[in-house]
């Protein structure tokens, strides 16, 4: 790894002594860059049953990242350095560790973009492509290798790639995971065309092609058949090895099309075989698509959105599965509304990458100002629906592996529907200005949540959650600078952890200093020991580009997701710092 | 290993600090390819308000103190333009999964400024974004002069005395 990282260090000067040669260096060059850090000590908390052995003595977490980027001109080259000393509470233990798992040089001359190093790109939607990183979820899948973008005429952009992925701290070694190789093309016919360049109807086509090649494992089965020949006991063993696909490609096709308010976006996705641990090497085909259209105007919008995927975990290591999520090639979009307030959010939905049917619709309505109904400062209405179901299968399987594993799994038909319900979401906000000092936000949510599927990959509902949710936010606002927010939450359900009440007051000095304490109260846990007050009081402030803030408190046991990824966190009890400053 | 490190990060702040004395910006705004509110291409270098300042914020459709922060600037928005010139452009980092319910939003809560779409975080990453909101200011040479991070209720008034003193080539501290 040390000569791995002393090479690209190396190359990283080269590029940027001949950038420096070439273009004055030392004229226009620019730095800029960023720092956080979030730290953690923690207590031991009876209610919550955590002792230093819970811990495992671990009595601090820190996760801290630092990124520089120097740009000069058309040359930008940076790192990434981070750490994990130790890694936080939710965090995987392969994380801890100190280094740099980010750096690039990347150069533009003309219509082309270089970059060596590592990247992180998107193919259409990331039915079969996508790298990209998210902190608060330890998420990062970056490419190492070169990525191309090139637009040879206007309305062309063309994209190429090779590189391996990251995995923790563990370096790229020769077979010890795949290289992915992937093109894309976009295509904008209104700047393609002179005729089409007056039309109202804009149209943008697509299309990406990924594949990955992996040094495969061996993976064999043992059968014992037991016969006799005169009485005499003969054991036959035969020993089947699996046939994996070295190379596992996959293509995607979409298209965009939008004329005055509306706007279509479809995409269709199918990958080769790829028999995995996710899927529980099974040999199918996977196949994903999914569309939005949308109509907007001011004071209105309107979208539809549907998807349906099949057996489309895409990962550049076939063995590797369950969390954290890593060596993720593609991205499966969970599409229902990522909510705001904390209790809206502990029933959140997480895609299923083996086969899942989602659709969801929303309406956002803002009535004009001095309006009836709308009022002297106009409301703002939104009604959003989501929903998440299985797709249908036909098991089938096999006598040597005595499950579907080495098989097609199962046969189903494009676009079917299944019976199971993954999650649902039925949600309204109305947000109105009450006077030039109010502004109040109200919401509502009915929640279905199938915790065996999201939670414990058990297909079935037999531990399904229906929770109703409801969301007062009120901000008074005393002059120019100060004001005070509250938030009152309840959420009740009579499953799982019961009815929970939750309140937050938040007192804000513009621009600089804010102060809050918060408590969800889970009053209704069916076990008397649970019904625990998850408190916490939190100061922040800012100085310029500098912002600090300290929490002391409890942190609920809950998946925390973004875009339909989700990480696990455990409850603990500590005080938080946290530094954000940017340059 | 370390030394080159070292040695490396040391000429990066090297040139930073050369550079700064040249001009007060931070940095110069980056050339990056993002998407305008209909999906189509658009450079980052093709943004500009005719010499005047630019207010840059970053933000997303499940980002609560980043609604509320387009909120309060559209109401007096433009009184903005309308008194110094100025123009916004807020650059949405919703992903695929939220990335296409970003212009319902916009036209539904009829915000009257410019919206850019970055889903990839391709921007969010050249501008050292960690967590939305975050708010640029940029001169009218694109060199990025203030930048600010998170949103309290009135913040936006802080904006516009920059964008102000910016105008009238007064310092920022």
């Amino acid at each position: 790894m040390k000569t791995l990282l002393l090479k690209s260090l190396t190359l990283l000067l080269v590029l940027i002594s001949f950038a420096s040669q070439a273009q004055n260096f030392l004229e226009g060059g620019k730095v800029n860059g960023n720092i956080n850090i979030d730290a953690q000590y923690y207590s031991e908390d009876d209610k919550l049953g955590i002792t230093d052995s819970t811990l495992n003595n671990r009595k601090f977490g820190m996760n801290a990242f630092g990124n520089v980027i120097y740009t000069n001109g058309d040359f930008s080259a940076g790192l990434r350095f981070e750490s994990y000393l130790n890694p936080m509470l939710g965090f995987d233990d392969r994380f801890e560790g100190v280094g740099i798992p980010y750096w690039f040089a990347k150069y533009k001359v003309g219509t082309l973009e270089m970059t060596a190093g590592h990247f992180y790109e998107q193919f259409g939607s990331g039915l079969i492509l996508r790298g990209w990183e998210e902190w608060t979820l330890g998420y990062d899948n970056n490419f190492y290798g070169f990525n191309a973008r090139f637009s040879p005429v206007k309305g062309v952009m063309l994209k190429g790639l090779v590189g391996t992925q990251r995995y923790f701290w563990e370096p790229y070694e020769a077979g010890n995971r795949g290289i992915v190789r992937g093109v894309d093309g976009d295509f904008f016919l209104n700047d393609m065309f002179e005729g089409m360049a007056e039309s109202k109807t804009k149209i943008d086509l697509g299309g990406s092609f990924v594949s990955k090649y992996e040094k495969v494992p061996s993976i064999t089965y043992t059968i014992d058949s037991v016969y006799y020949i005169d009485s005499v006991k003969w054991t036959q063993q035969t020993t089947y090895q699996m046939n994996l696909p070295n190379n596992v490609g996959s293509w995607a096709l979409r298209a965009n099309i939008a004329r005055g308010g509306f706007n279509l976006y479809a995409e269709y996705a199918e990958k080769g075989a790829d028999p995995n641990a996710t899927n529980d090497y099974i040999f199918k085909n996977g196949s994903a698509f999914y569309s939005t259209l949308s109509y907007s105007t001011k004071g209105l919008g309107i979208f539809l959105s549907t998807k349906w995927i099949d057996n489309m975990s895409y990962k550049s290591k076939l063995t590797e599965s369950g969390n954290p999520a890593m060596l993720d090639i593609n991205y499966l979009p969970a599409i229902s509304k990522e909510h705001p307030y904390s209790l809206a959010t502990v029933y959140p939905h997480a895609t299923q990458p083996n086969g899942e049917f989602g659709l969801q619709g929303q309406i956002v309505y803002s009535m004009p100002k001095d309006s009836k109904i709308g009022g002297h400062y106009g409301t703002t209405l939104t009604f959003n629906y989501a929903l998440a179901k299985s797709i249908e299968k036909d098991i089938i399987t096999s006598d040597i592996t005595g499950g579907i594993a080495g098989t097609d799994g199962y046969t189903t038909n494009f676009f079917s529907i299944g019976d199971l319900t993954y999650y649902q979401d039925i949600n309204i906000m109305i947000e109105k200005k009450m006077s030039s000092k109010i502004k109040a936000k109200l919401a509502y949510f009915n929640q279905t949540y199938n915790k065996h599927v999201i939670e414990d990959n058990i297909y079935d509902d037999r531990n399904m959650v229906d929770a109703n949710i409801a969301v007062l936010d009120l901000t008074y606002k005393f002059d120019r600078k100060n004001s005070l927010r509250t938030e009152l939450q309840g959420l009740w359900t009579r499953q799982d952890d019961g009815d929970w009440a939750a309140i937050l007051l938040e007192y804000n000095v513009s621009p600089t200093w804010f102060f809050s304490v918060q408590d969800e109260f889970n009053y209704g846990n069916p076990v008397n020991d649970l019904q625990v007050h998850y408190y916490n009081v939190s100061f922040g402030y800012t100085q310029k580009s500098n912002r600090f803030s300290v929490r002391y408190g409890r942190q609920r046991e809950g998946l925390l997701c973004v875009g339909g990824v989700c990480r696990y966190v455990p409850a603990s009890t500590g005080l938080t710092f946290t530094i954000t400053s940017s340059f | 290993m370390k030394n080159i490190l070292l040695v490396s990060l040391f000429l990066l702040f090297a040139f930073s600090a050369n550079s700064q004395d040249v001009t007060k910006s931070l940095f110069n705004l980056p050339s990056v390819d993002i998407k305008n509110l209909n999906g189509e291409p658009f450079n980052t270098k093709d943004i500009n308000n005719d010499g005047k300042p630019i207010i840059m914020t970053f933000w997303a459709t499940w980002c609560k103190p980043c609604m509320k922060e387009h909120d309060a600037i559209n109401e007096v928005y433009e009184e903005w333009v309308e008194e110094t010139g100025v123009k916004l452009y807020a650059v949405s980092i919703d992903n695929a999964r939220s990335s296409n319910r970003v212009m319902p939003t916009v036209n539904g809560k009829g915000w009257g400024f410019d919206v850019l779409l970055d889903p990839n975080g391709d921007l969010k990453r050249a501008m050292n974004v960690n967590i939305p909101p975050h708010t640029f200011i940029i001169n009218g040479n694109g060199e990025v002069v203030w930048q600010h991070i998170g949103y309290l209720e009135g913040d936006e008034a802080e904006y516009i005395e920059i964008v102000e003193k910016v105008i009238a080539g007064k310092k920022i501290d």
